[in-house]
């Protein structure tokens, strides 16, 4: 039996693990993390010289017909062009049969890890709002994200902000331009999960068996929770984003601590609504929340409240600060003068 | 990772060591001693310290004791890996030996194994592992799972051998034992292909199921030795990576 020094144990052990790129136009260059449909690397695309993420498929190499489906999800996903949701470049198979797909290589934060910096509650709101407006383009595109959550969320070094990891995104239906004799009900395409941070911590994300998807705790609703697939649509993605919004209200270190609990209590209301355990009675459209989350950004009423005599007292104080002070000195002015020439 | 991640279950040493079937418990000594006599016999040599001829009969008295004693059937999988029980095993078996001084009689009734000390004295020549650090704990575990790793590394490329001579796919090994084992900075695909007169695409084909067929028996090896599935996860993670979900 031949002796195997150290570096041939290493050698085998990277090469019976790293994906052969043979073949391809790519450049293995490091391994990033782990998402939770498979890995996730950094390549160079040689033929365009530029870095690229690129992820290989957990799939067994054997099943044809999954790696075909998630090659159509792949290319459904990729007409997804919109400035919050990372761009497919390419889909690939190995020479060991897996599925790979390479995609922009995102320089930046994760939202969780962002997050520690904005301290200020408005802006933590504008990026949810942003964020809403990617899931909101998917959904109109008829694409469920179905993993939303912070660490599924990157934030560029321009405060861009992308919407990431579409591994276990489900195709509602397809543009009339895709259509085909495929099941509608297929699942999975992907875009690279924090793609410059360490390997995700938090509880991973799995797929089981015909789609029947576990998400991630506290973010995923009870229906995905229930594995009850004929009822998971757009409103659990609007559950998701619900927990997602509580995640950025959380009372960390923001720096306008006189944010005074009336105003918390309407964006909780608004949590409470996106997050109910009934579908029907969440927001009707990611749309409906973000504009929502607009409105009280704004000083405006949210639906999802229903107003004391003094919450709205307070609220219309807050958003009218300046006119209603300087109409109260104005009158405290007149008054004085109106005293002082009566004596 | 891929479909071979987990091959078909087949019985683990722990269990068929406790069949009634004496061939059944044959094939899962052999396994067992296959993957472990080397890094036992290493273990000795260095964290003992003895001498080559020693070490020889401690090893082989080790294996003897593990079938007189049965301590294959103490082995309780959820309280330890197996990797670690049997080194544990080990140290006693070596303290033992040393307070009753019956190393005369060692392993006086057991079948001794052909195995080849000679190799494995060659290996341990060349090991990297500083003896100064022999004594502390966690170099011991990591030295043994080294070699452990080496060993059973060493028993798949071996097992791919032959299965390569069986499917009549000796060029596909011979490319793979010049690409993966050689060891050498300089070589590529291209020179490869060169050299076989044969595509390059051909060279990438036979490298991928190579290694494909590598992994999947290194891991049918490696569930042979553990004692229950979670363990088998665990070290599978130790053997190919946190990718090796």
């Amino acid at each position: 039996m031949k002796f195997l020094s150290d570096k041939t144990v290493d050698r085998l052990r990277q090469n019976a693990t790293l994906p052969d790129l043979f073949g391809t136009r790519y450049r293995l260059l490091e391994r990033v993390a782990r998402g939770g449909m498979g890995v996730v690397y950094a390549a160079h695309d040689e033929m365009l010289d530029r870095r690229v993420a690129l992820k290989v498929l957990d799939v067994p190499a054997a099943d044809g017909d999954f790696a075909r489906r998630l090659n159509r999800e792949a290319r459904v996903l990729a007409r997804l062009e919109h400035p919050g949701i990372v761009p497919v470049h390419d889909v690939g198979t190995l020479s060991d049969g897996r599925v790979f797909y390479t995609m922009k290589f995102v320089e930046g934060q994760r939202l969780d890890k962002h997050i520690e910096t904005v301290t200020s509650l408005p802006e933590r709101l504008r990026l949810f709002t942003r964020i809403c407006d990617a899931v909101a383009f998917a959904h109109a595109r008829g694409v469920l994200h179905r993993d939303l959550k912070p660490a599924n969320v990157m934030v560029g070094p321009f405060g861009e902000v992308l919407v990431m990891d579409w591994g276990l995104a489900k195709i509602l239906r397809e543009p009339p331009a895709e259509a085909s004799e495929d099941d509608p009900e297929a699942t999975i395409v992907h875009s690279p999960k924090s793609v410059d941070v360490p390997a995700d911590t938090t509880p991973a994300t799995q797929i089981t068996g015909q789609g029947t998807v576990l998400g991630t705790p506290g973010y995923m609703s009870p229906e995905q929770a229930r594995g009850d697939i004929a009822h998971v649509n757009e409103r659990s993605d609007i559950f998701s984003l619900g927990a997602l919004l509580r995640f950025l209200c959380a009372p960390v270190a923001l720096a306008n601590a006189n944010s005074p609990r009336r105003r918390e209590k309407a964006l909780e209301a608004i949590c409470a609504k996106a997050t109910e355990h009934d579908p029907a009675q969440r927001y009707a459209s990611v749309s409906d929340l973000s504009s929502e989350v607009s409105r009280y950004l704004d000083g405006l009423p949210v639906s999802a409240q229903k107003e004391s005599l003094l919450d709205k007292a307070v609220r219309l104080y807050r958003r009218y600060t300046v006119p209603i002070l300087l109409i109260a000195a104005y009158l405290i002015v007149r008054t004085l003068i109106l005293i002082f020439f009566h004596r | 990772m891929t479909g071979d991640a987990f091959p078909a279950t087949r019985w683990s040493v722990v269990d068929a060591v406790k069949s009634a079937d004496p061939t059944e418990q044959a094939r899962a000594l052999d396994t067992l001693f296959a993957a472990y006599w080397k890094p036992v016999y290493k273990y000795v040599r260095l964290r003992w310290n003895r001498p080559p001829e020693d070490a020889q009969d401690l090893t082989q008295g080790f294996f003897a004791e593990m079938l007189e004693r049965e301590l294959l059937a103490k082995y309780n999988p959820a309280k330890s890996k197996l990797r670690t029980y049997l080194r544990l095993c080990a140290d006693s078996f070596v303290m033992n030996q040393d307070k009753a001084a019956h190393r005369h009689k060692r392993g006086g009734n057991a079948t001794h194994v052909a195995l080849d000390f000679q190799a494995a004295e060659g290996e341990l020549a060349g090991a990297t592992i500083d003896a100064a650090s022999i004594p502390s704990p966690e170099s011991l575990d990591e030295f043994f799972e080294k070699e452990w790793v080496r060993s059973l590394f060493a028993l798949a490329v071996e097992d791919l051998r032959q299965l390569c001579v069986e499917q009549e796919r000796e060029r596909a090994f011979r490319l793979f034992e010049a690409y993966d084992l050689s060891g050498d900075p300089e070589i590529s695909y291209q020179k490869l292909a060169v050299e076989y007169a044969i595509p390059v695409s051909d060279v990438t084909n036979a490298l991928s199921w190579a290694r494909r067929e590598f992994r999947r028996i290194a891991l049918e090896r490696l569930r042979e030795i553990c004692g229950s599935e979670e363990e088998f996860r665990r070290e599978a993670r130790t053997l190919f990576g946190p990718d090796t979900a």
